[in-house]
């Protein structure tokens, strides 16, 4: 599957409502290391195919979700299942280490 | 297993450009970095790469990225826990296990930690080590910057202009940034500076809500409320793990010859992460060139051919 945009609009049935574990990456324009981790979110929502959604969310336009989950540090990944937060990982990830994230709740 | 001739270890101008040669030299080559590009990809303007007069560093990185993917480098992005020597040599990530001929180090550096109680555990709960990122999710709140060099009087400079109030707390008075910045940081009305002093704790409760500190001048312990803080006391190499594998300076750098070689025969290391004199782009872009020349010339004598040098146009 290819990397999926989340908003604040589609939160709810993308992400809570989602029969599938979910990644998203709560990322800014501005912010460097959220730039090298844009390459390795595409890659990951390629590679894991239909088995999980993968997919980021720009905390300037969707400040609503970003504030719920109380992200203060860019970027924050955060695992969902069944609408409950399982791991919130902060700073920049290596694929394989959130390959292997996604991989215990699926 | 996989077998390759060559592992870099890193992901930077050093070890993107060591993928290049390597694969130049046709090695079969794996570059493992949690991501690509390093520091420089983090650098907003790059202004002194012979030949570009101006790039930003995260468009400089990924076009050397994809020069290394041209020549059909591997790429894997995950974290190196140790690398062992034996008949082959072995690294291991934290995912998986390779076997290799030859290594070379060039993961560069990372943000100094305080190493103070309450850092880890809010590290992303109002700890923060790059101020430009975080920065803009601090607004109207109050913030701290720890640090007395010319990157954390930037840091406070660029937060004055987010955060309703600034501390600024450095441990030595004799400023260590450039006294042009350290003025014009001063005229800030809302950036307090305070140096002498050194921090003891970061407290709060889910999230920073505090920071304590002992002034030097007459050791009395005090306490800031703020909703953050900013560690900007610089870099250092992340080499604990080679402890005891291959030789580090006092500094904790890896230690590397003229022509990369370390005190281990295959363990090859170049750029930031070695005891090399300048941090700078252009120089660690050579010294990864020399790096996986060394290496390829170690292969070679090690398989009873002669190496030749990297010239000319190759397809």
């Amino acid at each position: 599957m290819s990397e999926i945009i989340f908003t604040d609009a589609n939160f709810e049935a993308e992400v809570l409502k989602s029969d599938k574990v979910v990644l998203v990456d709560f990322f800014a324009t501005w912010c460097g290391p959220c730039k090298m981790q844009g390459p390795i979110i595409e890659e990951l929502a390629k590679e894991i195919g239909d088995k999980a959604k993968v997919g980021a969310m720009d905390v300037d336009v969707n400040p609503a979700t970003a504030g719920k989950y109380n992200v203060m540090s860019i970027p924050t990944l955060i695992v969902f299942k069944n609408g409950e937060v399982k791991n919130t990982m902060m700073g920049l990830q290596g694929k394989e280490q959130l390959k292997a994230e996604i991989e215990k709740y699926v | 297993m996989s077998n390759y001739d060559v592992i870099i270890i890193g992901g930077g101008p050093a070890g993107l450009t060591a993928a290049v040669y390597c694969r130049r030299r046709e090695l079969k080559t794996l570059v493992i970095a949690k991501a690509v590009g390093g520091q420089a990809a983090l650098a907003h303007e790059v202004q002194n790469w012979p030949g570009t007069e101006s790039i930003s560093g995260f468009e400089l990185t990924q076009q050397m990225k994809a020069q290394a993917d041209k020549w059909g480098a591997e790429f894997i992005s995950d974290e190196v826990l140790a690398v062992a020597e034996g008949e082959k040599i072995l690294v291991k990530t934290t995912q998986g296990e390779y076997q290799t001929e030859a290594v070379i180090l060039a993961f560069g550096l990372t943000p100094r930690d305080l190493g103070v109680p309450g850092e880890k555990e809010f590290t992303g709960r109002g700890v923060s080590y790059c101020a430009t990122c975080d920065g803009p999710l601090f607004k109207n709140k109050s913030v701290a910057v720890v640090g007395g060099g010319n990157a954390a009087s930037e840091a406070a400079e660029y937060l004055s202009r987010l955060a309703k109030q600034v501390f600024l707390l450095s441990d030595t008075c004799d400023a260590a940034a450039e006294a042009t910045l350290v003025d014009k940081v001063k005229a800030i009305k809302n950036i307090s500076v305070t140096c002498g002093l050194k921090v003891v704790s970061i407290e709060g409760e889910g999230q920073v809500a505090s920071i304590k500190y002992t002034d030097l001048k007459n050791n009395e312990n005090k306490k800031l409320s703020l909703d953050g803080v900013f560690i900007e006391i610089g870099y250092s190499p992340k080499t604990a793990w080679l402890k005891g594998v291959v030789d580090l300076n006092e500094r904790g750098e890896v230690q590397a010859d003229k022509a990369g070689l370390t005190s281990v025969k295959g363990i090859f290391a170049a750029g930031d992460c070695t005891d090399v004199g300048f941090k700078q782009i252009v120089i660690a872009a050579g010294e990864g060139a020399k790096a996986a020349l060394s290496a390829y010339k170690y292969l070679a004598a090690n398989k009873g051919q002669t190496a030749r040098p990297d010239w000319g146009e190759k397809k």
